[in-house]
């Protein structure tokens, strides 16, 4: 009976209905959560025996997990389970759990008292039926957090953090990985540690939108890594500032860290302080692959015709060349050199023009050269500077540079 | 407070925009390129059903000849160019002028023996209203400069190739030969360059004013001609 109590009770909790307070008679209790639990079971169809309700229900005790997500880990709460269909992993269950709590249900009839617990079937009367609320139940799969937001509390507090939850689902298995934690024991701990490292609290929900994973990991493993970029003396800001703009950087184990960092020492050929200038300054190198790097400076010495210093202090100045990608490169450098005749040197001094988009250049190029204006060559009269060219928004560019009106620019560009 | 309906959980509430175009502009071409968004998608197809004319800038140069008929293709040949002169330009235009203004009396099935044909002519509105192929209503030169020219070509249910070609024929009508360097639509029925958008002005406010501006006009031209 305390049994049967306890289970009822359970029961009620997990599902959240309002009126369990209500009824009287426990029995009643019983039937109205056989008919919440239509979703479930096609056994909530079949006619009352007196066995099959306490299986059920002893089956659902091992489906539900402790904390309030949604039963969709099979097994005896096991957390691993992927979010596959589950209806008939929880029918086997149900037949497993029918033949293992066999004896259960014996055992369990004995303490009862003679009334037998009502069937779905049986009729009730009119004030009862409306007493009875049934919710939808959760889905047992879903493409979306949505579903599940309202029911977790672990999601719901990764809202208010600000965490986008349309953009975790989209990602491969982050939403399964953040309904299974919870976030009293392994979140917290993780959020107080990055805060700890220097993220901002305005900071965490991007942070998390683009690396959930990051929940997954061991604390140790985070800290050893934190503290081996301390050793390479990596300041606490430059630190925080380099996890902040790059979330996969504590992803990476402490090996594959260090060689990321010995391979732009030696690819580049740039001292200790530079390099790490270079990683602070842009921290996705660090991150992303390293193939392309490898290629672009190739790309650099072969086919552009950079001598190695000259790469160096290009990709000092502007380390984003290094993840450009190749056609725009070269197509960039080709109307660069060929086309507005700029020297080697030049473009050296101001590698910022490789890092804009190239039908800027060319407008204002044509523009220039319809006024008469393209001088790009410092010992003549006039000179336009490249960096000028480049990163002056429009406006400026007319009055300044071009000493014409943005309606003319305007036509200009009209019959391009 | 119901969180399945947070934006951060459900996610932008816009993720798509149905967009429709009008006539074909190709890739080595510029100029008005007419769009339409959402339901203006039906304009779009009483637009094309007026059948109203596009203006291009055609831009080319004498001496070169290659096998796609503009500048970046493969050469071909190479000619003289220099008996060419603008009488002799004007001519050739002419005569081309000539067989399409008959081909579009041909394609626009008018009885030619009424009186109404002969006012519908006086007045230039006759025009092919249905399927036909490219039909160039008028052409004139507006500058020749050895070896540059440019021409400008009122035309019907072209394509940019087929000016090109056009380009190619009148430097083999000239003894000479020619490709194209530039194609610039300046007019796409009511639509003209000053009502176009750069680059720069593809924002949301300045489409909604250049749909405001056009809705007058559009409205207009399609009760006129339906």
């Amino acid at each position: 009976m305390a049994l049967w109590a306890r289970q009822v009770s359970r029961w009620r909790c997990l599902l959240q209905t309002a009126r369990a307070a209500g009824f009287p008679r426990r029995l009643r209790s019983c039937s109205s959560t056989a008919q919440a639990c239509r979703g479930f079971a096609p056994l909530a169809l079949l006619p009352s025996r007196n066995d099959i309700l306490p299986w059920r229900l002893q089956a659902y005790r091992h489906v539900c997990v402790g904390s309030c997500s949604p039963p969709d880990s099979a097994k005896d709460g096991s957390f691993s389970s992927p979010e596959s269909n589950l209806s008939s992993p929880v029918k086997q269950e149900q037949a497993k759990a029918e033949i293992v709590h066999d004896l259960n249900a014996k055992i369990l009839y004995e303490d009862w008292d003679d009334i037998p617990p009502s069937s779905a079937l049986e009729e009730i009367s009119e004030e009862e039926a409306i007493q009875i609320i049934a919710e939808p139940l959760l889905p047992l799969q879903s493409s979306t957090l949505r579903d599940y937001v309202d029911h977790s509390e672990t999601l719901a507090k990764l809202v208010h953090l600000g965490v986008d939850l349309s953009q975790v689902e989209k990602r491969q298995k982050a939403g399964q990985l953040l309904l299974t934690l919870d976030f009293e024991k392994d979140i917290r701990k993780i959020l107080l540690f990055l805060k700890d490292v220097g993220v901002e609290d305005n900071q965490l929900g991007p942070f998390l939108t683009k690396n959930p994973y990051i929940l997954a990991e061991d604390l140790e493993a985070l800290e050893t890594r934190v503290a081996y970029l301390k050793s390479k003396k990596f300041g606490k800001a430059e630190i925080a500032q380099m996890v902040s703009r790059a979330p996969y950087l504590l992803l990476f184990s402490v090996e594959r860290l260090d060689n990321r960092l010995g391979f732009f020492k030696n690819e580049l050929g740039l001292s200790v302080k530079k390099t790490k200038d270079l990683v602070i300054r842009l921290p996705r190198l660090l991150t992303g692959k390293l193939e392309p790097v490898k290629e672009n400076l190739q790309v650099c010495q072969i086919e552009l015709g950079f001598q190695r210093n000259e790469i160096q202090q290009i990709v000092f100045k502007t380390p984003k060349i290094l993840t450009a990608s190749k056609k725009r490169l070269k197509q960039t450098f080709d109307y660069l050199h060929n086309i507005m005749g700029i020297p080697h040197h030049m473009l050296t001094r101001f590698p910022q023009v490789f890092n804009s988009k190239l039908l800027r250049i060319r407008e204002r190029h044509m523009f220039l050269t319809f006024l008469g204006r393209a001088q790009y060559d410092p010992a003549q009269p006039s000179y336009i500077s490249l960096d000028q060219l480049v990163s002056l928004p429009d406006e400026v560019f007319c009055t300044e540079i071009a000493k014409a009106s943005i309606q003319d620019f305007e036509k200009f560009l009209k019959t391009l | 407070p119901v969180l399945a309906d947070h934006p951060l959980v459900r996610g932008p509430r816009f993720r798509r925009l149905k967009i429709g175009a009008g006539h074909r502009l190709d890739a080595k071409s510029s100029g008005v390129f007419v769009l339409g968004i959402g339901h203006g998608n039906k304009l779009l197809t009483d637009l094309y059903n007026c059948h109203l004319t596009k203006v291009y800038t055609v831009g080319g140069l004498f001496g070169k000849a290659t096998d796609d008929f503009s500048d970046t293709g493969k050469l071909v040949e190479k000619t003289t160019f220099d008996h060419i002169t603008r009488e002799k330009l004007e001519r050739i235009l002419a005569v081309i002028q000539g067989t399409n203004h008959k081909a579009l009396l041909m394609h626009s099935n008018i009885d030619m023996k009424t009186q109404e044909a002969y006012e519908l002519a006086v007045k230039g509105l006759i025009r092919p209203m249905g399927k036909s192929p490219p039909i160039i209503t008028a052409i004139r030169c507006l500058q020749l400069v050895l070896p540059e020219f440019q021409l400008e070509i009122h035309c019907l249910h072209e394509t940019q190739q087929y000016l090109r070609k056009m380009v190619h024929e009148i430097g083999l009508e000239l003894k000479s030969s020619a490709v194209c360097t530039q194609v610039r639509r300046i007019r796409d029925g009511v639509f003209t360059l000053d009502d176009a958008l750069l680059r720069t002005q593809w924002n949301l406010q300045s489409i909604q004013n250049a749909i405001w501006d056009c809705q007058l006009k559009v409205k207009r031209e399609l009760e006129k001609t339906l």
